[in-house]
């Protein structure tokens, strides 16, 4: 059911390097504001009712035959089910293709002294854990404010965000979904300017 | 012993892969399409896209390349190949065919992960949201691509058309073969660079990626 009434539902500040789950209802507005700027913000979106109706970063891509997401990019499941649409945007652009950071690939990446560093792999599961969300459930997932370009001779980088303190994001679910949120704590690259920071949950519904 | 099989268009398959082994493709007409899911044997692990992309700084699978897994360990090496292009940002078509073949395996919709989708190529605009454009003619009959398993596999194939794509199916040939000879871990990493076709413009890998080949290697040991 569509949800007119839309009051403050949710005004929360997610600190750098936490997460959350936020349970937002069909017809219901998120904002995910980038506080001081720079900061990635690793999100999955699941169906509130089957969690196996999940965000699908590729099949999102191919839908809309573009790699970054803005507004009007209809964020779909493996079902190619519409669980949300992007409705407002103030930083332009955000990626789907990086992923998330783990313990596991922060060895890969910088070296053996990372393997204790937190990442956003353990924060979706510490708190995907009461949504079910277990490491089968973990996919690729949006990483907001995050910017990676790819370019047409198939390259791939990680660069400066395009963000600034005060951007934000909005998402409108097209059904009940559970929003699943790592403020990324990664410090070994530049997708947090190497100092991750607080963000903001405000919700509508 | 050489295992051989001719997977027709729109089919899918899946086999267990030792560790060592070779997984030579094989488009068997124009336009062919194999789109490729990779899982550990502890059926959890599975390939990871991102990860693989971001280690080797590349937006497109080519020769030489390691496939990471959700653990940052290699699952297989991209070895050779005739094409230099092979999609992975666009996922597999769908038409729950990968999905029926993770069913036999006691997996389900939750195991459908990234993919390769070999013998595609999607064309990545210089615009400001890298719009997209399935390239019609990318591989033709005889176009290869042989991948090393890096450990113990489950890999799942579906030769259905690219899911941009407005052609029809092609028959894809699969070749199993036993390593050539018994790889010390030296030999593994020597491989990888020799094989490595000239025209990749990097043929180094990237320290990330020897890092995986070598953490793999350890876990099987
Ligand atoms: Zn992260």
């Amino acid at each position: 059911m569509t949800v007119t009434a839309t009051t403050v539902a949710l005004d929360s500040v997610v600190e750098a390097g936490d997460g959350a789950l936020v349970t937002v209802p069909a017809g219901g507005r998120l904002q995910i504001v980038d506080l001081y700027g720079n900061q990635a913000v690793d999100t999955l979106f699941y169906d509130a009712h089957d969690i196996d109706n999940r965000y699908s970063a590729f099949d999102t891509i191919r839908e809309q035959r573009a790699v970054f997401l803005t507004i009007g990019s209809r964020l779909v499941s493996t079902r190619l089910d519409e669980l949300a649409v992007i409705t407002d945007d103030t930083c332009g652009r955000h990626d789907t293709v990086g992923g998330a950071c783990s313990q596991e690939s922060n060895v890969i990446r910088y070296g053996e002294s990372t393997r204790h560093q937190h990442a956003c792999r353990q924060t979706f599961l510490r708190y995907g854990a009461k949504a079910g969300i277990g490491q089968r459930q973990l996919t690729h997932n949006i990483n907001f404010f995050m910017n990676v370009p790819v370019t047409p001779s198939g390259g791939l980088t990680f660069e400066d965000g395009l963000s600034a303190p005060g951007k934000y994001v909005e998402i409108t679910a097209s059904r009940d979904l559970f929003a699943l949120i790592s403020n990324c704590p990664q410090v070994n690259n530049p997708c947090n300017g190497w100092n991750p920071t607080p963000i903001q949950l405000l919700g509508w519904w | 012993m050489t295992h051989a099989h001719e997977v027709p268009g729109d089919a899918a398959w899946s086999a267990p892969v030792r560790a060592g082994r070779t997984i030579t493709l094989t488009a068997l007409a124009d336009g062919a399409n194999a789109t490729m899911l990779i899982i550990g044997t502890d059926r959890l692990d599975r390939l990871n896209i991102p990860d693989t992309l971001k280690s080797q700084m590349s937006a497109r699978i080519k020769p030489g390349m390691v496939l990471m897994s959700d653990r940052g360990l290699a699952l297989a090496t991209v070895i050779a190949s005739s094409l230099d292009w092979h999609d992975c940002l666009t996922g597999a078509r769908p038409d729950r065919l990968l999905l029926l073949e993770l069913v036999k395996h006691g997996l389900g919709e939750a195991d459908l992960h990234g993919c390769v989708n070999f013998f595609s190529k999607v064309a990545v605009a210089d615009d400001p949201r890298a719009s997209l454009a399935f390239v019609p003619d990318h591989a033709h009959a005889g176009d290869t691509v042989t991948l090393r398993a890096d450990q113990d596999l489950l890999i799942f194939v579906s030769t259905a058309p690219h899911a941009l794509s407005d052609g029809t199916a092609a028959s894809v040939a699969v070749q199993l073969e036993p390593p050539a000879h018994l790889e010390t871990p030296a030999h593994l990493e020597t491989l990888v660079r020799l094989e490595t076709p000239v025209h990749v413009e990097d043929p180094e890998l990237r320290e990330e990626a020897v890092r995986a080949l070598r953490l793999t290697r350890e876990l099987i040991a």
